[in-house]
């Protein structure tokens, strides 16, 4: 409301920093087997993203995208969501809020060839507080990769 | 007018801070969204297309009061005032009123064609897009609700979601008001120097 009175330039407004994605500094990837990596995401307080399964199919969800080659994607492990009721929502959402973890299970092929590699992963979500919501964004994260035998 | 003008020449004090920040949950501050004239900018233009494929200009609503809204199918808090608008098209449409509706869905009318016919949506709605925003001053969170007044003139902005009689307020102050080319004082003062 003290917003709209004031009409504060509304560049102000960006989702710049609403979330971050953070991956592990380095990992160790012995050939033949799997891994797992953890994608750590903190959203600022106030502020909620929508599950990777939002309800309504309207809504887009939280996504994980690896190009991860030479490692292959085995799965993306989502936090189990929360069930959160809005002052727009007439039923609870399921969103994420707060810091949480996405987890991949990556396999590293037997013939993956030994040395440093650095994959990425492309995370869109799309954020809102209990006023208003921020346009769908992706941000990537950098996961250095050291393949050994 | 002369309230307002008052109001501003006082020092601020902290009693004054204090009276400000106490107002705030005031019907008198509530209306204060409209502003007073000589503060009011032109509307950008813009041409868009809308759901009939038919160019939607800005200009084409002079001589109206225009809310213009920025939403997306993807927005919960815009799902909210849907029906508001869809009331306000309908109540005020023959004093000279209307709701246009700019959709930031990056999809465009693929997913915006049939949300607007399972909430039956009675106004006007274009597909918006980046310049648009820009020209808005960089819409960049949803809804954003622009109040045009008849000389297409912005009179009032809303960020995020208000009430819906915080809307009628504004638009009803908007309709009522007699408007001056010269952004002379108009015919009927702001609510906030009436309640103040």
């Amino acid at each position: 409301m003290l917003v709209s009175l004031l009409a504060l330039p509304l560049g102000l407004f960006a989702q710049g920093n609403i979330l971050t994605a953070v991956a592990p500094p380095r990992v160790t990837a012995q050939k033949n087997s799997v891994v797992t990596v953890k994608v750590a995401v903190q959203l600022r307080n106030g502020y909620h993203v929508n599950s990777n399964s939002p309800e309504d199919d309207y809504l887009i969800p939280l996504k994980l995208s690896w190009t991860s080659d030479p490692l292959l994607t085995e799965a993306v492990v989502y936090p189990a969501p929360k069930k959160e009721k809005y002052a727009f929502s007439q039923k609870p959402l399921s969103v994420f809020t707060g810091d949480f973890e996405i987890a991949t299970r990556f396999k590293v092929p037997p013939a993956a060839t030994p040395g440093l590699r650095v994959i990425t992963a492309k995370l869109r979500y799309q954020a809102c507080t209990h006023q208003e919501c921020f346009p769908p964004k992706t941000v990537e994260v950098k996961l250095p990769v050291d393949i050994v035998n | 007018m002369k309230a307002i003008s008052r109001r501003r020449s006082l020092p601020l004090t902290l009693g004054s801070m204090a009276a400000l920040l106490a107002a705030c949950n005031s019907r008198s501050v509530k209306a204060a969204a409209v502003k007073p004239e000589k503060e009011r900018k032109n509307a950008p233009e813009f041409s868009l297309k809308d759901s009939q494929g038919r160019a939607a200009k800005m200009s084409d609503y002079k001589g109206k009061v225009v809310l213009l809204n920025f939403w997306a199918t993807w927005c919960g808090p815009c799902k909210i005032e849907i029906p508001w608008f869809i009331d306000f098209e309908q109540r005020f449409k023959d004093r000279g009123f209307a709701v246009l509706g700019v959709s930031m869905d990056e999809d465009g009318w693929e997913v915006v064609k049939p949300y607007l016919e399972s909430k039956k949506i009675n106004y006007r709605v274009v597909i918006g897009n980046d310049q648009t925003a820009d020209l808005y001053g960089g819409v960049s969170s949803l809804p954003t609700t622009f109040l045009v007044d008849r000389l297409g003139r912005i009179a009032g902005v809303h960020v995020g979601l208000v009430s819906k009689s915080v809307y009628q307020d504004d638009i009803e102050q908007l309709l009522d008001q007699k408007t001056s080319r010269a952004g002379e004082p108009a015919g009927t003062a702001p609510r906030a120097v009436r309640a103040g």
